[in-house]
Formats: C-alpha cells, sequence, structure tokens
C-alpha cells in the first residue's frame, strides 16, 4: 500500500470554512431543486457576511439531478441563480460522495492559492419519483453490467456487507438496530432532520424486510435538501466571520464499483486510503479525533466507518455502538445530527450537510445536540458500495 | 458448468420496477471454483454463506443473461 507523506501534498495555503447553511431535509413537493440550493447558498452567504460577487469559483455535488429532474448543465443553473454569473461553475458526480468530492476539489483550488473565496453547493431533489424508480436511479452507482443487471439494489449490497460481517465477527441484528435507535434519538433533537422520531429497539429490529439483514430502519432516507459551505484561505478568514472553522485535512480516495471485486467486502480500502492520507496532512491519528459525522446510508455502513477510520478494532463496531460508545455521551460520539438515517440524505446534498453539522459543533451552536468535546472532528462520505470516499478533519481555528 | 461457494447473500424484498414481478429473491456472490467472483440470482432452495452452488442448467430465455446458481 501506499505510504503517505504530508509534505507530498503540496498544499500551500491552510484553508477555513467561514460560512455554512443547509435546508431542512424532507420532502417538499413546492421547492424544485434550484430553489433549494438557492436557499442553502443564501444561508450559507450571510453566515458569512460575503456578497455572492465576493465568490469566485463555484463547485457543485449532485449525483442524479438530471435522471430525478429533467435539467442537466446544474452548476451554472445554480451559480447564476444566487447572482455569481461569470465564475467558473463545475458539477462533481461520486455517487453518494459528491458533495465530498466537490468540497475536496475546491479546497484543492483554495489551498492552491487560486481564490480568495469559493462555494460548495450539494443539492439532491429525490421524492419527485416513485420509492422504486428512485431505486432504481440509485442503483445506477453501482455495476450495471454486472450485479444491478443480476438485481441487486443498494440496499441488496449493504445487505450483502452486513451479512459477511455477521458472519466473520459475530456482528447481530440487535447491533444494526442500535445504530438506528441511536442515530434517532439523535435527530428527534435536531429540527433539520426529516425523521424526527425517536424508536425503540424492538421497532427496529421487527421492521418489514428490505433486503436481508437489512430492515426498514436500516436504511436510510429518500430526501430533498441542499447545503453549502464557503472556504477562503485561513488568513483571510477573520474578514468574513467571528468563527472561522479550519479545514485540517482531507482526501478523496477511490476503488471498485462493483462489490465483487473487493478481496473483502467487510472493510473499504478507499475509506482507510482516505483516512490515512487526511490523518497525515492533520497531523492526527484516530484517537485525536473528538466526534464525527459517518456516512450512515445503512446501519451496516456506520459500522464498518468506525472500523475503517480507526475508531474501534475490526469487527468491533457493532459491539461498541450497542454498549452506547457511539452516544452523545459515549468514548466517541457518531452521528449526533442524527445521520443519514434520520436526518435524511438528499444524495449530493449529504457530504456537504455532514460538513455544516461539523462546523454547527465546533462552533458550539448545537443546541441540545451539543458535545461537550468539540474541538475536533471528522466527517466521512461514501460513494457507492465503497468505490469513492472522502474524509475531512475540521477544527477550532 | 461453473461450481463455487457462497461469499455472502441476501434477499431482496425492495426491487427495482423491472425485477418487481421477482421479489423476493435472493441474490449471492459466489466465490468460483476457477477463481473470481460473480455476482448471481439463486433458483431454488434458499443459500447460506459456505454452501456449494452449481449455476443452474435450462437457463429461461427470459432471464436475459442473468446467471442463476442453486444448492449443490
Amino acid at each position: 500500500m501506499l505510504s503517505i507523506d504530508p509534505t507530498e501534498m503540496g498544499y500551500s495555503l491552510e484553508v477555513a470554512v467561514v460560512g455554512a447553511g443547509k435546508t431542512p431535509f424532507g420532502a417538499f413537493a413546492d421547492k424544485d431543486l434550484r430553489a433549494l440550493a438557492v436557499e442553502a447558498g443564501e444561508k450559507a452567504l450571510a453566515d458569512s457576511k460575503c456578497g455572492p460577487d465576493a465568490i469566485q469559483a463555484f463547485y457543485l455535488g449532485n449525483f442524479a439531478g438530471p435522471e430525478f429532474t429533467g435539467q442537466n448543465h446544474l452548476a451554472p443553473y445554480i451559480s447564476t441563480a444566487l447572482g455569481m454569473p461569470g465564475i467558473p461553475s463545475t458539477r462533481f458526480e461520486a455517487a453518494c460522495a459528491s458533495g465530498g468530492s466537490a468540497l475536496f476539489h475546491a479546497f484543492q483550488a483554495v489551498a492552491s492559492g487560486i481564490y480568495e473565496a469559493v462555494m460548495v453547493l450539494g443539492v439532491e431533489k429525490m421524492t419527485c419519483q416513485t420509492t422504486a424508480r428512485v431505486t432504481e436511479i440509485l442503483s445506477g452507482a453501482g455495476d450495471s453490467r454486472g450485479e444491478v443487471h443480476v438485481g441487486s439494489t443498494f440496499p441488496s449490497l449493504f445487505g450483502m456487507i452486513a451479512r459477511r460481517h455477521m458472519h466473520d465477527f459475530g456482528t447481530t441484528r440487535e447491533h444494526l438496530s442500535a445504530v438506528a435507535v441511536k442515530n434517532h434519538e439523535n435527530g428527534a433533537l435536531n429540527p433539520d432532520a426529516q425523521m424526527r422520531k425517536v424508536i425503540t429497539l424492538e421497532q427496529a429490529m421487527k421492521a418489514r424486510p428490505i433486503a436481508d439483514p437489512l430492515n426498514l430502519y436500516d436504511c436510510s432516507l429518500i430526501s430533498d435538501g441542499a447545503a453549502a459551505v464557503i472556504l477562503c484561505p485561513a488568513d483571510r478568514a477573520r474578514r468574513f466571520t467571528d468563527k472561522p472553522v479550519s479545514i485540517l485535512g482531507i482526501a478523496q480516495a477511490s476503488d471498485y464499483v462493483a462489490l465483487e471485486q473487493k478481496a473483502d467486502i467487510t472493510t473499504f480500502p478507499a475509506v482507510q486510503l482516505a483516512a490515512r492520507k487526511a490523518y497525515a496532512m492533520a497531523g492526527l491519528g484516530p484517537e485525536e479525533i473528538q466526534f464525527a459525522e459517518l456516512h450512515d446510508c445503512f446501519t451496516i455502513a456506520e459500522i464498518v466507518a468506525m472500523e475503517d477510520l480507526g475508531f474501534v478494532r475490526r469487527g468491533g463496531g457493532g459491539f461498541f455502538t450497542a454498549e452506547g460508545g457511539t452516544r452523545r455521551d459515549g468514548a466517541m460520539p457518531i452521528n449526533a445530527s442524527g445521520g443519514l438515517k434520520s436526518k435524511g440524505h438528499p444524495v449530493g446534498a449529504t457530504g456537504i450537510a455532514q460538513i455544516c453539522d461539523v462546523v454547527q459543533q465546533l462552533r458550539g451552536q448545537a443546541g441540545e445536540r451539543q458535545l461537550k468535546r468539540n474541538a475536533v472532528g471528522l466527517a466521512q462520505n461514501l460513494g457507492g458500495s465503497g468505490a469513492s470516499c472522502v474524509v475531512t478533519i475540521l477544527g477550532q481555528e | 458448468m461453473r461450481t463455487g461457494i457462497v461469499y455472502t447473500e441476501t434477499v431482496v424484498y425492495a426491487a427495482p420496477e423491472r425485477f418487481a414481478a421477482d421479489a423476493p429473491y435472493q441474490v449471492v456472490i459466489v466465490d468460483l471454483s476457477e477463481g473470481g467472483r460473480v455476482t448471481a440470482r439463486v433458483r431454488g432452495d434458499r443459500v447460506a454463506i459456505g454452501d456449494k452452488v452449481s449455476e443452474a442448467e435450462n437457463q429461461s430465455e427470459n432471464d436475459g443473461g442473468i446467471p442463476f446458481f442453486q444448492k449443490l
């Protein structure tokens, strides 16, 4: 495997997040894709005391706007609506890691000294399609000639991961449900969450099956929503905000799209690689991360992520969750926002929404969900069944 | 005829539109004896991790090139 030398990354400037804003997540029949995006973009601008004329480039994370809504060419479609005509406006697609990928590329441009202020925005409008059609569109993130051709869905790919994880490590049905119960408990306190509902362990374990061993409460939601952040070089951050947040480390990595091409489906090499690079860049290890927003598209994905990020030993994620280790008062609070499970998962928005949630915690603005240890947080955004991953480490300035 | 061992499996209840009539159906990843892996559907009895399977004969013309495996 690759050895990581942070100096090889060659970023010349430190980068700060100076504005963050997002829409609530949910099903909004009266808001189209562009209206959602504009709402989030304007909130981020207002949060940074930054006018649209200060933004020099626009990075959009969106997975399947054309398939969900019929509209393509989305980046200028949105940046002009935000009052920013003329600037380079580009869409990034990396399945559910589209938002994270847009952020990673925006970060690189700012860290290289090219721009003084950029906007990164993630958006997805999904509820305008039937569940069966959404399932089909999402399966486009898999291998269309192999696994999708035979009838695999995304829940089924993660169902197969869960089945093997249970077989290899003794992870149980109860462990999976413990993730859902914890994330709903957190999401119930989040005014922007789609499903603000506390669920019992029994409810979570007995919900209707979707793809064995996963049931309804193991799956994230179908959502509309958008989120945006504004980045600038750290030495200029105070011009825009009193509470800048530093990007201490960020990396994107990739792997095979088809699940069957992975030697071991209970771990994601792209997550491990992105994490190693982000940790090296930040000069931190997993033991120094105080809280995290992880990509719980399915309950098993949160368990595998905490293992790949080094928060727990291989195979220990389910046990750690069941013991309460990931609750807000646990040793490693995970998804204090409610996660994709309760907060909602508008695919292209998710990676940016995670950053907004980490920023909120770092600034001490998370209300009832506020964590006591909030100096360094991590966000992990996963695409497909592990073919893309972006890991970002953020800290108080 | 390809044979192998079930590496992992799931049963799909919520199917995409074009497979809705088949649901619930089992999907497996098979470690092939000849090397490599294949993602396939299961015909007949439900299989579990570690089960020996072989590719089903008499594939119907309507299967559209989908590989089917069954318990050995």
